[in-house]
This record gives C-alpha cells, structure tokens and sequence, in this order.
C-alpha cells in the first residue's frame, strides 16, 4: 500500500497493518520473519518521512482510555488516541492538553515521538515535559515502563526519538486545570520582522504567542507580520467543539499554488488580520486549529506534495539569521501560504527534540525541483547560525546536515542501540539521516 | 439509556458505543474476548457512560443466548435498546467444499441472530418498548458469487427482521436493519480501499442517527441504497456471469 506523511512527498510502498490490541503488537514485533524496516505510525501528519519503512505499524487501534484521574489531573489511553478525542473527554472536567499542535489529529503517540510544541512553548516547554510515563515496547518484545525517573535513558530517547526506540503503547499525561476552553486573542499587526521579535519579547508573558508572517514581503516590509496572543477566558464556555468544515476531496493542480495565489493569499490575510487588531473572544478549535476547518488541506499542493521547513535558531543569532532567510526566501518568490514566528523558551533533556531557546520559523514550498537548490542555501545558514530543523517536518535534510546540528545524535544512537539491538526499528528518514 | 451491545468489540460496535458513552448511557456488552471486552469497559467510562457491565461468550452458543440475555437484563432493568453487531466473513472458496465451515458461518451470521432475537424480543415485548437493531450488509441484496455464504446468512436476517417488525409492531417494539457497504475495520484488514470505503466511526454516527429517526431499513451510508439498486436490477442472464 502507498503511504505518505501529510506532505504527500516521498512516497513509499510499505506493508501497513493495524494490529488490534498491545498483544498483537507484540506478537508482530517478536516476529523475525518480518523483514525490513520496522516503524511505528499514529496519525500520518508529520509532514515527510519518518513514519514510512517497509512495514508500517499503525496504532490506529491503539485508541482507547484506560483512566481518567481528576484529582491529580492525569489520563492514561492509547498511543493512538488523537488530540481532538482527549479533549473531548478532559474539557467537561475543566481541563486541556497543556501542549497542542496546529492541528488536533495528531496521536499521542506521535507527539511523544516528536516531543511536539505549542504556542505556548515559551511558558510551558513541549508535549513530553508533561509525559508522566508509558510503556514502550521493544524489538525484544519485552514491555519497558518509561518516565523522568523510571528508565531514564529510554525516556529521554523516546521524546523525540521518531519511533526509533520501539513502539509507545499506554501513556499516562498531566492534564491542565483551565477556567474555560474560550480564548481571549489579542491580535496585533507588526510592520517588519525587527517589529515583530520586539513585540513577541514584549509580550512574554501571554501564555500563547504566535506570529504569521508574510514571507514575500521585500525591502522595508520585510517579515510583516501578525502576531497573535492568548489566554484562556475566565468566564467563557467548558464545552468541546469540533467544526468539521469543507474538505478538499483530491489534488488540485498544482498552478494554484502559484506565486500569485500565495501572494494574493498573504496579502488579504495581512490586511484581515489587521482590521482585527484587538481583542476577541474566540473558541479554542478555531484558535489552536485553524487550517483543521479545511480537511486534506494539503491536496492544495498538488500531486506532488509539498515541503514544510521548520527551523529554529539560538536567541544569539535569531534577529540576523531570520532576516537572512526571509531575505532569501522572499527573494526567491517561492514564499509560503503561511509562516509562522514563534519564540521557544530552553531546551530539555530529551535528545532529538526540537525545541531549543531561540525563533523557529515554519515555511512551506510546493514540492519542485526548483526549491531544493533554495532549501539547500536554507539549511547553510541554519547551519551557520548554529540551528536546527525539525525532524517532524523533514523530508530531505541530509546526514551532515542532522548530525552537526543534532549534537546530542551519538548519544541517541547508544540508547538506541541497547533497546533495539538489530536496529528493527528504521524509517526512510532516519537511514537518510545515518542514525540507521 | 439502557443498551445492549451484542459484539461489542467489533469496530463498528465500538464506535457505535463510544457515541452512546459520550450520552452517558449505561451498557451491557456481550463479546468472546474477555480481555478486550475489559479494556473497552474502561473506555467507555471513562468517555462518560453511566455504567458498563460485560458477559463474555461466544455467540455461536446458541444455547446460552437465554442466559446471556437474562445477565443483561438483570444489570441494566430495562432494556431500550438491543443492537447486534458481530458476524464473520468467510472463505467462501472454503465454505464450498466444506459444509461443516458454511454451517458453522451460517450459523454465526444468521441463526445466532435469530435466536438472540428471539430472547431480546420476549423481554421488549412485555416492556412494550424498545429498539432491536441489527448489523445485516449490504452482501444480504444479492448472492455474488464470491460471497454468498455470507450474503445467504446475512439476507435470512434481513428477511427475518421484516417479519418480525410487523410482529412487533402492536408492542411498540421497534426493528432497524443496517446495512453497511464497505467499512475499513479488521473483517477487512486484508483488503486494498479505495473510495467507497468507510471508517467506521462514520457508519458509526449513522446508526447512531438512524436508530434515533427509527428508520427501519438503513444503508450506510446512504449511497448504497443507490449501488444496491442497480446491483440487484442486473439482469440474471449477465449477473450469473459477473464474477465481482
Ligand atoms: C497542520 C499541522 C500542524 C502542525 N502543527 C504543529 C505544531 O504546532 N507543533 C509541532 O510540534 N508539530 C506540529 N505538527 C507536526 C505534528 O505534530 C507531528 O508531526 C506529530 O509527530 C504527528 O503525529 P502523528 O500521530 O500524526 O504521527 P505520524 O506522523 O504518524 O508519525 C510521526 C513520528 O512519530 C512516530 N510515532 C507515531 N506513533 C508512535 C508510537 N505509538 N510509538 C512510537 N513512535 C510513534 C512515527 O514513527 C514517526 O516517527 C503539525 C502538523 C500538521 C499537519
Ligand atoms: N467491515 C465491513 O465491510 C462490513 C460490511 C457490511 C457489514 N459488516 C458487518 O458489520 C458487523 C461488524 O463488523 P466489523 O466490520 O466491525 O468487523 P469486526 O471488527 O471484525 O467485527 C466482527 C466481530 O464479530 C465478532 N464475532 C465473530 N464471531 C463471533 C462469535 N462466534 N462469537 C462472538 N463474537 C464473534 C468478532 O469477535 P472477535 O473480535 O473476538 O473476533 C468481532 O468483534 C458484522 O456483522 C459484519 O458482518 C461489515
């Protein structure tokens, strides 16, 4: 069957199966027969290549609750249980995820794998920072419990880790105590970058803070932006809500998303925003998940899928080297439909995590031949100023690139190594990356 | 509301009683595997039911459907609503040199059904209320030849449940045949899919649905009652060619 991740780029013909219980996993991990790479996959929507390998184990089935605990505010389910199911459950109890992505159909256990952040990273670090512990089975066969104090090693190399280590199967998170699920946004428009970085410091205090940035903007205009704050209401509603809009039933040409739409696109969005400069009280689904209005948004890019490029550089050499790769970007006139600004606060100790004290800047490019040369002169000033990209949304980073970028690697690959000997557990991206 | 899931572990029954958790029902579930039958007990409270209670069996004993029914009948008082849902696709190849196999499918698909029916109906009967609905296929419309061991069985039930809904009718007893078209659960694991197929939390919100509008005869979704139609208006002398 033909997988790929939500960047429909590369492709890959892989075995999938969706076994429907932990026992199943077990007996097919503990299967020598199978042959090839081995990796787990949640909900396909890291953007390249990390969930494809010849056998594809889906943990779509993985999807029930074990528990909910509201006085110590914890809930226990499958790894194959996405965003949008955990808060349905958690909101009529007063609580929500402290971490969430762009979008609410990723799976727990892809956002351990990815060790994903929010808008809120500054504050509250990134989804595994509130990971109390799971189990994670090995190629061994043999069931590991995993936490910040129980197999630390392990821990730490399974947030992040791309599915490298084994398979997430149960996992115990912190939950938030929230006085509503409405959110109070405040909207505030920024004439360029330097603009933009100045009110995203300023603002350090909102919990949620996250700019879109019009990567096509030249000259003076430079990195025009918006940059949206957040909190959540104290009095506001406590109910889930999921807007299921439209969806985008095959590949659109690709010409669409051409130079001019994307213009068109950035311009009237700028301009939207701006009207909107003040507060407003808005719901949680249409704050956290805007794009999740518009299903398979990504059959926008066409058949040949698309490539997101996610980075991030140190607080030292943010202001130069964004303004270098907008430039560049910008010049290139093969700007994105959205990017996003966003200050993350320090590090943790997991060892292939993304998130480091510094901006990230997310960028997307229609999949051609074209943008590759432009990705490759990215990825030298990324390099140059001491950044990194996110493997999540990786699709073509090279070996080099990765490991010196990725200083913790070596370290990575010991741990790996002692819970997944025969290195069974491989994806297209990490035998790209060298780490199998 | 007081339910009755019969199959309860299937994919679609699973959905199907994740929509009913989430209205806070209580639940009786009925399903061979114990363990996973515990497993989705904790779910299901933990999505809001009021209550969940399992009996675990296998429902090819049909002697025992009597008792089961009764356990059932003991933990919830009442019983608003019955929806029976397991069912096995069969090696037709096999079923065809071995009657031993195609009676034992038979009886899976359709006697077990009939008989649980049977002890369902006696217990709405005196209530004067209630919904019996039964996960039949769109397989039931015509006998492929590819599948008509399954189709046979499935069909008997329909034809069954149009019988018994008159019945039941003077006793407000309400009956819902659901017929689904293709649904990617792991009946049907093995199996490329393509577009007509669906996941079964879809087919999960329109049994959900239909059983609230008390439809009688359902297809989900909608648009096989349309394949099903020209399906069986083939006429015999091509159909007994089509190998699909
Ligand atoms: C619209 C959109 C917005 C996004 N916004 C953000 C954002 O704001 N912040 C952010 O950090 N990310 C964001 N992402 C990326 C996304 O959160 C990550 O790619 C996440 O890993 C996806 O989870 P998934 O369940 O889809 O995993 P998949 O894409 O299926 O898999 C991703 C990785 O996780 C591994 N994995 C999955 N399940 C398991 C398991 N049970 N055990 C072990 N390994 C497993 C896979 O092997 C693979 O390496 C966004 C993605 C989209 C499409
Ligand atoms: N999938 C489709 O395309 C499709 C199409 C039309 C109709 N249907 C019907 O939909 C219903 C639900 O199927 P599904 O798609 O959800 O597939 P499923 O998950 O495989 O469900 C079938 C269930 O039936 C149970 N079962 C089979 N024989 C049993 C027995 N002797 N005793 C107890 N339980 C038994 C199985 O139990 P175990 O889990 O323990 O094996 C399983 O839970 C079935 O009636 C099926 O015929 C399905």
């Amino acid at each position: 069957m033909q997988l790929h991740g939500w960047g429909r780029f590369p492709r890959k013909d892989a075995n999938l199966l969706e076994p429907s219980s932990p026992e199943s996993f077990l007996e097919i991990v503990s299967e020598k027969e199978i042959a090839g790479s081995l990796i787990a996959r949640g909900a396909g929507r890291s953007y390249g290549d990390s969930a494809l390998a010849d056998t594809v184990l889906s943990s779509r089935f993985l999807d029930s609750f074990l528990e909910i605990n509201s006085t110590n505010d914890t809930i226990r389910c499958g790894a194959g249980v996405s965003m949008d199911t955990l808060l349905k459950v958690v909101i009529p109890y007063g609580l929500f995820l402290p971490v969430l992505p762009g979008t609410k159909y990723v799976s727990v256990g892809g956002a351990i794998a990815a060790d994903i952040h929010g808008k809120n990273h500054h504050q509250d670090g990134s989804f595994c920072d509130h990971v109390e512990r799971f189990s994670l089975l090995l190629s061994s066969g043999k069931t590991i419990e995993c936490s910040p104090t129980e197999n630390k090693d392990a821990f730490c190399a399974t947030c992040g880790g791309m599915g490298l280590t084994g398979v997430i199967l149960e996992v115990t998170l912190k939950l938030e105590k929230v006085p509503s699920v409405t959110i109070q946004r405040k909207s505030i428009p920024a004439a360029n970058l330097e603009e933009c970085m100045d009110l995203i410091e300023e603002n350090e205090e909102s919990k949620h803070s996250v700019a879109w940035v019009d990567c096509l903007a030249k000259g003076e205009e430079l990195g025009r932006s918006v940059l949206h704050l957040a909190e959540h209401s104290q009095i506001g509603t406590k109910e889930y809500r999921s807007r299921k809009g439209p969806s985008i039933p095959f590949s659109t040409p690709s010409f669409l998303i051409n130079k001019f739409t994307t213009q068109l696109f950035n311009n009237s969005l700028y301009k939207l925003r701006k009207q909107t400069a003040k507060r407003r009280s808005v719901n949680y689904d249409a704050y956290f998940f805007p794009l999740d209005n518009i299903r398979n948004w990504n059959r926008l890019y066409g058949g040949k899928g698309f490539i997101q490029y996610q980075l991030v550089l140190p607080l030292e050499t943010a202001r130069s080297g964004l303004r270098e790769i907008i430039d560049r970007v910008s010049e290139s006139g093969k700007g994105s439909f959205i990017s996003v600004l966003k200050k993350f606060g320090n590090k943790n100790e997991n060892l292939l995590s993304f998130p480091i004290a510094g901006y990230t800047l997310t960028l997307d490019f229609k999949n051609e031949k074209k943008v590759f040369p432009l990705l490759k002169q990215l990825d030298e000033i990324v390099l140059a100023n001491k950044g990194r990209l996110y493997l999540a949304k990786d699709s073509r980073m090279s070996e080099d690139v990765f490991k010196s970028s990725y200083l913790s690697w070596e370290k990575f690959l010991e741990i790996k190594t002692e819970l997944d000997p025969e290195c069974r557990f491989a994806s297209l991206q990490s035998t790209r990356l060298g780490l199998t | 509301m007081n339910i009755l899931l019969i199959g309860a572990t299937s994919a679609i029954a699973k959905a199907v009683s994740r929509l009913y958790a989430e209205r806070n029902a209580r639940l009786f579930l009925i399903a061979r595997n114990e363990a996973r039958l515990k497993v989705l007990a904790d779910d299901l409270t933990v999505r809001g039911a009021q209550s969940v209670d399992f009996h675990v069996m296998d429902l090819a004993d049909t002697e025992n459907h009597a008792n089961a029914v009764s356990n059932a009948k003991s933990a919830l008082e009442n019983i608003d609503l019955a929806l029976i849902c397991h069912g096995s696709l069969p090696d037709q190849e096999t079923c065809e040199s071995d009657f031993e196999q195609a009676a034992q499918e038979i009886k899976v698909n359709g006697l077990s059904v009939i008989s649980l029916c049977t002890e369902i109906s006696k217990l709405l009967k005196e209530k004067k209320s209630g919904t019996i609905a039964v996960i039949t296929s769109v397989a039931g419309d015509r006998g492929r030849q590819s599948n008509f061991i399954y189709g046979a069985s499935k069909s008997m039930v329909s034809t069954y449940l149009q019988g018994l809904r008159g019945k039941l009718l003077p006793h407000d007893v309400h009956i819902l045949d659901i017929r689904p078209g293709l649904v990617d659960s792991p009946m049907t694991a093995g199996l490329e899919k393509g577009v007509l197929w669906s996941s079964p939390e879809s087919i999960a919100t329109k049994i959900v649905n239909s059983i609230d509008k008390k439809k009688h005869t359902v297809y989900v979704p909608g648009y096989w009652r349309i394949i099903m139609a020209t399906v069986r208006s083939i006429p015999e002398v091509l159909f007994k060619r089509m190998k699909f």
